[in-house]
């Protein structure tokens, strides 16, 4: 398929459904703890505000989680099917901890995401926050392990190698490898950021269109104070992040940096054209000895480039000299986001500034492509290896012909793009009608059923209209 | 005293599969029985007795998944890799089922759309599911440890039965299960469907159970040698008492005796099918100490096993006591 041989058609399409699936699980992960900080203010207080923001981001987190539930499923079979030769390789070693995963987190959430949806009216308040924080902390348990077992495959660790089999030796040593806590932190982190960007540009929308209730202040007041002390901490663990990688996986760096050639002082460039073919980047404008100081802390300190590496051996810097730039910018935003909220606020202006708000809006996607952006840097620059190092991505694949792999990636796509296109498309719309308020009073006089779509258990229908833009009759009947 | 690894986890994995084929059995029969039902209430309904628990039944595919990968590797890579297209198939068929949950109660105008994905999604999946079985069953072929026969392969008329086969299963889990959670005029329906839907499953039952000895001479020699003979008799007598006591509860109308009966006729089947592969987990050749992975990867992930199933059967038996009870039908309020 367009001249693509299986190798090229198995990593597109391993890239492909993990670009789409981890969307889902990130924002999951974010809005399952902010939905128990939300239930916990509103048990501690009793004030309506934080039950109605409950309910309202509640319906997001279903389908978020749903889409991320059956797109996960794929990736969990995609080892066996795409990659059958590290699966035979290193199965001994990922798979026990994605048998974790599967055993103290995917059940947990799954457990009580029953309760947590419909379980309100069955169980009682103190219950269901129990059910909420497992969900919560089961999304928490499930980037342990997950991020445990990718970054073991950029800094193995603990095994021995046995007629070609990664044999664990220690347990402590895999699951603790150099690179995940750095990853780890990282990832959750951005995790939560993202979150607050959706959550942030969802108020924006709302204040945009001259909404001022309780709720909608709220949500923009919360997304703000996440921004203001979680970006800057998040440029942190990215910068622990990065020297790590330089400790460990130095041809990344060089191509993240669209270095060639081993140097001191080396500049940080802001600009560039890395070519794979001339082993040179072009029209490179940067700021001197900046790369050194952030890599080594020293303005002198020496870096390595990519020649050092033979060119079989090299990551494509072009890919992550730009994923990286778009990573650290958008979270350059995100921190002066942050910034001009705590500035805005001490005005008393933070509900009114139509262009911060407008800049908020924009940046509702912000989290979301940063975190791509973040993982293209670290998966495209670990290659050509797919455990680092030691076994070759072009050794690891199945012996699938081109045809058919070609035949199941067009499938993937349009599947892809249809269902979670329509489920994007839903949630937009969700998030475009914003909370309902006084949910909760309202509730009292009606007792709620699991999944019907006229209860007040399934919160969209408590707003009359639905999602397709067609008014619910027997709802506006009601009286 | 040493364990045997290789032999517990081909338990482990043969208890995660068995219960994944209990739980997603019957939520994926409701979609196969959607067809019969057109009413919108009776629909929602029907949705709503699993909408709660359908996302913990899957997850028990996942940890067959997962635990196929940990504890015998070359048998992930291997059969996955052999059966790629219907195992393809039905991860799509699941989306399309799974995401319907979500969409279809938010959807009015386009609901007939996720009707139809909830629908086609389960038959679908079913269908790729049962020819997963029957092409594992007639063998896959190994060479060095690496998948060498074709990608059509499981495209035979074994594995096509079987699919079929176990769509009736299913469906009849289903019919099952919506008799014991539903009233009034539903449950009546069910209570119809409910015989000709055993009759059917008897029917593949019996078929399969002749077509596969036929074809498979390992498996008839395993079936019908002394001793073994002697342990396999009760195995049809088993399953004719279990259809007369479905028989009889349907007709005295007990509601939760049909869905556990059906539930032992799956068992009885499943354990055939266990018997006649053993000790292969990769059949006809590889055993499961041939495919194991290393001691250390397998008594680590048992650890995670022995701690973990216990407190996962509580939890989730405690969300299904949760959502006990029958769900009305058009109204939804309790």
């Amino acid at each position: 398929m367009f001249g693509l041989d299986a190798l090229e058609l198995a990593r597109i399409q391993f890239a492909f459904t993990v670009s789409f699936h981890i969307v889902f699980p990130a924002i999951s992960i974010g809005l399952a703890s902010y939905l128990a900080v939300l239930e916990g203010l509103w048990l501690k207080t009793d004030k309506e505000v934080y039950y109605d923001l409950y309910r309202f981001w509640l319906q997001i987190f279903a389908v978020t989680f749903g889409m991320g539930v059956v797109s996960g499923v794929v990736m969990s079979y995609q080892f066996g099917t795409n990659w059958s030769q590290l699966s035979t390789a290193a199965g001994s070693i990922m798979g026990p901890l994605l048998t974790y995963e599967v055993l103290t987190a995917f059940f947990l959430e799954a457990g009580f995401l029953g309760i947590m949806l419909f379980g309100l009216n069955k169980v009682g308040r103190g219950l269901h926050f129990f059910a909420t924080l497992m969900v919560a902390i089961g999304t928490l348990i499930s980037t342990f392990w997950i991020l445990s077992s990718n970054s073991w495959m950029h800094t193995p660790q603990g095994f021995s190698l046995v007629d070609g089999v990664f044999t664990p030796d220690s347990w402590w040593d895999i699951v603790f490898n150099p690179s995940f806590p750095y990853r780890l932190a990282h990832m959750a982190v951005a995790a939560f950021l993202s979150t607050a960007f959706v959550v942030g540009g969802t108020a924006a929308w709302h204040l945009l269109k001259g909404k001022r209730d309780p709720a909608t202040r709220m949500m923009f007041s919360m997304a703000l104070w996440m921004a203001l002390i979680v970006a800057p901490i998040q440029a942190l663990i990215g910068d622990f992040h990065g020297l790590n990688t330089l400790k460990y996986q130095p041809a990344k760096v060089a191509a993240m940096e669209g270095h060639w050639e081993t140097e001191k002082g080396v500049p940080l460039l802001l600009f560039g054209i890395p070519d794979m073919q001339e082993e040179t980047t072009h029209y490179a404008i940067g700021i001197p000895r900046l790369a050194s100081l952030i890599l080594t802390h020293d303005l002198d300190g020496e870096i390595k480039g990519l020649k050092e590496w033979a060119p079989q051996d090299r990551p494509n810097a072009l890919i992550v000299f730009w994923s990286f730039r778009v990573m650290v910018g958008l979270g350059l935003l995100m921190i002066l986001c942050g910034v001009l909220g705590l500035w805005l606020r001490r005005g008393g202006k933070v509900y009114e500034a139509k262009g911060f708000q407008r800049l908020m809006l924009l940046m509702g996607p912000s989290g979301i492509i940063a975190l791509l952006a973040g993982w293209v840097t670290t998966e495209v620059g670990r290659q050509p290896w797919v455990i680092y190092g030691l076994l070759r991505t072009s050794d690891a694949v199945s012996n699938h012909s081109a045809t058919q792999m070609g035949v199941s990636l067009t499938i993937f796509v349009v599947v892809y793009f249809a269902v979670f296109g329509v489920g994007i498309t839903y949630l937009l719309r969700m998030m475009r009608k914003g909370p309902v308020l006084g949910l909760l009073t309202a509730q009292i006089a009606e007792q709620g059923g699991p999944g019907h779509s006229r209860t007040p258990a399934r919160p969209l229908s408590a707003a009359a209209e639905s999602v397709d833009g067609e008014v619910d009759v027997e709802q506006e009947k009601r009286p | 005293m040493t364990l045997d690894l290789p032999l517990i986890w081909a338990g482990v994995i043969a208890f995660g599969i068995f219960m994944y084929v209990v739980m997603d059995g019957f939520d994926l029969g409701i979609g196969i029985l959607y067809p019969f039902f057109r009413d919108k209430d009776e629909r929602d309904a029907m949705m709503n007795t699993v909408a709660p628990i359908w996302d913990g039944n899957e997850t028990w595919l996942v940890l067959g998944g997962a635990g196929l990968f940990a504890a015998f590797p070359l048998a992930y890579s291997v059969v996955l890799t052999a059966l790629y297209l219907p195992l393809v198939i039905m991860l799509i068929a699941l989306i399309f089922r799974g995401v319907a949950f979500e969409f279809r109660f938010k959807a009015k105008r386009t609901r007939y759309v996720w009707d139809a994905a909830f629908i086609g999604g389960s038959i679908v999946a079913t269908f790729a599911q049962g020819v997963v079985l029957g092409a594992f069953i007639e063998g896959l072929k190994v060479e060095n440890r690496q998948f060498v026969g074709g990608a059509f392969d499981w495209l035979a008329p074994f594995p096509l039965f079987c699919g079929a086969g176990l769509v009736a299963g299913y469906a009849m889990l289903g019919c099952a299960w919506l008799l014991m959670k539903t009233e009034g005029k539903l449950r009546h329906k069910m209570y119809k469907l409910m015989l000709p839907l055993t009759c059917v499953l008897l029917l593949f039952i019996a078929a399969v159970s002749i077509w596969t000895p036929l074809a498979h001479p390992a498996i008839a020699e395993r079936w019908f040698t002394l001793p073994n003979l002697f342990y396999f008799i009760p195995v049809p007598t088993l399953v004719a008492v279990t259809v007369l006591g479905i028989v009889r509860a349907v007709q005295l109308k007990i509601d939760w005796q049909p869905f556990v009966l059906t539930l032992a006729l799956i068992a009885l089947s499943y354990t055939g099918l266990a018997i006649s592969l053993w000790p292969n987990i990769i059949p006809p050749s590889v055993s499961i100490w041939e495919a194991s992975a290393p001691a250390s990867s397998q008594a680590f992930a048992l650890v995670g096993v022995v701690f973990m199933v216990p407190i996962i059967l509580i939890y989730t038996a405690y969300s299904y006591w949760v959502f006990r009870g029958k769900v009305v039908v058009g109204e939804g309020y309790h």
